[in-house]
């Protein structure tokens, strides 16, 4: 008896969902066509852009659901991308501006007819609240001081639609810093009632909160499930955005989610392995898009303080030892541009640029031989297992390659997301990472990895050259074209030379859609614009 | 003679658990602090200088020595607040009760499922002992556990939802374009059967089949084995033969007096395999992307965070605890030798 009902109810239970399906695909036609549906591994984990700890996500559901002061351009790249365009600027919540004659300040106008998601109306003193908000916690702070916005005193009401912007010292990088996530415009009233005497910034109340007026609000969020948000129909600052609703769900497993890519029963992904988009490009149902990542390279570091890397004979004879090519076929699937093989004098002074190495063994063990290591040394190699699939196959084509050279290497894999912190700390020798700055200026990127003056924590090198120091201080200064040229060429020079990092790509962003999704725009942030995206 | 009360047993079991749960609070707290890596650099993320990380420190309270923190997280936990997590920027007790339903759910039904085939097969095997039936059932059972739960969980989806599409989206526990029902239990079958609603109840269970038929799968080895091998031995007992010699009805007899018999170590094995399906089911919970207690703690860890990892070993224990407690009752009613004494 037992035994009959069990295997009666287990059929059941096996029948159900061939019964379910019907159900769920009806639901499903009658909001596709407005919907855009998008999987991703990880959401946010928060919904204040200026939050602490805040994730890569959290930046892209935030970009849409405030607004700035201003926006980037979009320009086409040659391959017919389409990328923002960090030299122009264009008006988001304010209509206009004006840089004062003597430079020393930046005077916007608001549009009229802005409001926040509540119906409130967008006020000069939303923008100071929000800038001041920036500048007073540590985590937008760091980003606000790239652009030298340091203190709320900087950030002047001059009336209810205009605002001033004092800049401290000059720099170019001011006016953009204005452009980014963490210089969203909150609703300051509706922020100040969550506030308490303890958190006067209502950092608790906005990391769950959605307190803006963008292009979309906030349908609802569920962590790890799924994120629901709902164009905003009186939005003034942009032209209005295609997708009526936004569903974002959260499926960790790649393979699920190319399945439901391929199925059609997901629109879009951009964070799946880069062996899947070769996959789906040949398979020829989807779109498949890499842009390359703006300002980035994945490098190989070598920490110019510990012995035998302290040696530049040394590095050198490793930047020509890499099998640049079987990393790049194989290991990346030729997902980036080659950032290796270069013309042995700098070509311009365009960022990143493939450096003059090349697989080269001989040129290396003569390299070797001269620091007096032609006898090899023991050496290991570290990298994030968060990005194992890439890295991993990375870091066995080096080891084989060095071997070679009797390096010995032995290969240190790090817990998911804590190479970051290690490099911070100085602990490694050898190590696989990539770097990347949201503002397209070779010169800020040089201040954060190569600044020996700074030794931030990017600088996992520990790499230190005064004249490397004292060109990033000229071009970050400087308004004379020929001695910014200069400056580049400077520091460009001595990377390549030094070598503390050996770039291999610049990678892509990688996106793949299904066929009538269009209008993708790649962003600085390497997160996704809802805005411009269509349905064709 | 009049039986003990279990309650008192119960009462006692519990009791006797409370230096345990303190020891796990203590061992957990030092355990999440000797994980490697800096959670300030993680959460300050890509900063200009170190003295930003020190101030992402000092906001994190991971400045203060390690008694202060540990006083401040016990302080915190007598009044039932497990923290917040900062990967999520949530509660960490709220994510918790919303997520152990989830894995319940999944657990109780795979185990059903489970036992529904292991044990009626182990019963087979266990009366034809070498024969063909019983080679088979080896044979598949083996192979369900040898093979990665994730795997068995793509090859399913490949299958049946990417090739066939009889299955739904591996997108969790309810499909983006329906509202799932009001939450009364947090178990979503029995929330649509209390709304009354059998269409989503019906979306629930074939969401629910692909995640629990993997890990019935995986369930199916232990249990049919234990079921065979306690069964040959009580069948190969004396009071069986006795019952058999004097005429019992054999459907009664196996069904009846051997399997209660055999059931022992079955429900042991049962609930060793139940406690680790809770929360060590990181893998189909992430290939099916279902939201539970597993994968939350996985997530955790990866990150760094703290105090959903700290709650979710405690969670764990009181849980493991509880099943444990469940199990030995369950004994008793099986058995009636055994007497809750201590």
């Amino acid at each position: 008896m037992h035994r009959r009902d069990l295997l009666r109810a287990s059929g059941l239970a096996l029948a159900a969902p061939a019964l379910a399906v019907s159900g769920a695909r009806h639901a499903w036609a009658q909001s596709r066509e407005d919907t855009l549906l998008v999987v991703v591994e990880v959401g946010q984990n928060s919904l204040d852009p200026q939050g602490l700890g805040v994730n890569q996500a959290t930046l892209g559901v935030t970009w849409n659901i405030y607004d700035r002061l201003i926006g980037f351009g979009v320009k086409t790249l040659p391959d017919g991308n389409r990328t923002f365009d960090f030299d122009h600027l264009v008006p988001e919540l304010a209509e206009s501006w004006q840089v004062a004659s003597d430079g020393a300040s930046v005077t916007f106008r608001l549009r009229p007819d802005a409001m926040f998601h509540d119906g409130s109306k967008v006020t000069a003193a939303d923008v100071k609240w929000s800038l001041d908000r920036a500048v007073s916690n540590p985590g937008p702070a760091s980003q606000m001081r790239a652009g030298a916005l340091e203190k709320p005193e900087q950030f002047v009401i001059v009336d209810e639609r205009t605002i001033r912007v004092d800049f401290i010292t000059r720099s170019k990088l001011s006016l953009p810093d204005l452009a980014v996530i963490q210089p969203s415009v909150f609703n300051s009233e509706l922020c100040k009632k969550h506030a308490t005497a303890d958190d006067p910034w209502a950092l608790n109340w906005v990391k769950t909160n959605a307190a803006g007026g963008g292009a979309y609000t906030l349908e609802s969020w569920t962590p790890r499930q799924e994120t629901i948000l709902t164009r905003n129909e009186a939005w003034v600052s942009g032209k209005k955005p295609t997708f009526q609703r936004i569903v974002i769900r959260e499926i960790p497993s790649a393979g699920s989610r190319r399945a439901l890519l391929q199925r059609g029963d997901a629109d879009l992904s951009f964070d799946l392995p880069p062996r899947d988009y070769v996959d789906l490009a040949k398979d020829g149902r989807l779109k498949v898009l890499g842009v390359p990542a703006t300002n980035t390279f994945q490098y190989v570091g070598m920490n110019t303080r510990k012995p035998p890397f302290d040696d530049v004979l040394v590095r050198q004879a490793v930047a020509w030892a890499l099998p640049y090519q079987e990393i790049f076929d194989t290991a990346l699937q030729q997902r980036g541009r080659k950032l290796f093989g270069g013309p042995s004098a700098l070509a311009g002074t365009a960022w990143p640029q493939p450096f003059p190495y090349a697989t080269d063994p001989d040129r290396a063990k003569a390299l070797l031989a001269q620091a007096g290591k032609a006898d090899g040394f023991d050496t290991t190699l570290a990298f994030d297992l968060g990005t194992a699939s890439i890295d991993e196959p990375v870091a066995l084509f080096i080891q084989e390659a060095l071997a070679a050279l009797k390096i010995r290497v032995a290969i240190n894999k790090l817990p998911p997301g804590q190479l970051r912190g290690s490099i911070g700390r100085r602990e490694q020798p050898f190590y696989l990472f990539s770097f990347g700055a949201w503002f397209d200026s070779p010169e800020y990127f040089f201040f954060l990895l190569y600044d020996g003056k700074l030794d931030g924590p990017s600088n996992g090198a520990s790499y230190a050259n005064p004249e490397v120091d004292a060109a990033i201080d000229t071009a970050r200064a400087t308004t004379d074209p020929a001695t910014y040229d200069a400056a580049l060429r400077a520091m460009m020079t001595a990377a390549m030379r030094d070598v503390p990092y050996v770039p291999i790509v610049q990678p892509f962003v990688n996106v793949a859609m299904r066929k009538d999704v269009g209008g993708f725009v790649n962003m600085f942030h390497r997160q996704l614009d809802y805005r411009p995206l269509t349905r064709v | 003679m009049a039986r003990p009360s279990p309650w008192r047993y119960v009462g006692r079991r519990i009791l006797s658990a409370l230096p345990v749960l303190a020891g796990v609070v203590v061992i957990t707290f030092v355990l999440t602090r000797m994980l490697p890596g800096d959670p300030a650099l993680y959460y300050a993320g890509q900063v200009d200088s170190f003295q930003a990380v020190e101030e992402v420190r000092h906001r994190m309270g991971l400045d203060r020595p390690l008694p202060v923190q540990f006083v401040a997280y016990v302080g915190d936990l007598l009044h039932g607040d497990l923290g917040q997590s900062l990967s999520t920027g949530q509660s960490v007790g709220r994510e918790i009760v919303q997520r152990l339903p989830a894995s319940f759910e999944l657990m109780a039904v795979a185990l059903a499922v489970g036992m529904a085939l292991a044990i009626p097969l182990g019963v087979a095997a266990a009366t034809r002992p070498g024969s063909l039936l019983d080679h088979a059932c080896r044979v598949t059972g083996t192979a369900g556990v040898s093979l990665p739960t994730f795997f068995t969980g793509l090859v399913l989806i490949y299958v049946l939802y990417y090739l066939l599409g009889i299955a739904p989206a591996p997108v969790g526990r309810f499909p983006s374009f329906m509202r799932p029902p009001p939450s009364v239990t947090g178990l979503l079958t029995v929330d649509c059967l209390l709304a009354g609603d059998f269409g989503k109840f019906r979306v629930a269970c074939a969401q629910l089949a692909l995640p629990a038929l993997t890990m019935a799968i995986f369930t199916l080895a232990p249990l049919m084995r234990m079921t065979r091998a306690s069964m040959l031995g009580v069948l190969s007992s004396e009071f069986v033969r006795q019952a058999r010699a004097n005429g019992m009805p054999w459907p009664r007899l196996l069904f009846g007096t051997a399997l209660r018999n055999a059931m022992l170590p079955v429900v042991t094995t049962m609930g060793m395999i139940a406690s680790s399906m809770l929360g060590a089911n990181v893998l189909v919970e992430r290939v099916f992307a279902w939201p539970g207690v597993g994968s939350y703690a996985l997530d955790a860890m990866v990150s760094l965070d703290y105090a959903p990892l700290q709650g979710f070993v405690l969670t764990m224990s009181v849980l493991y605890v509880l099943i444990n407690l469940l199990i030995d009752v369950l004994y008793g009613i099986i058995d009636p030798r055994v007497r809750f004494e201590a």
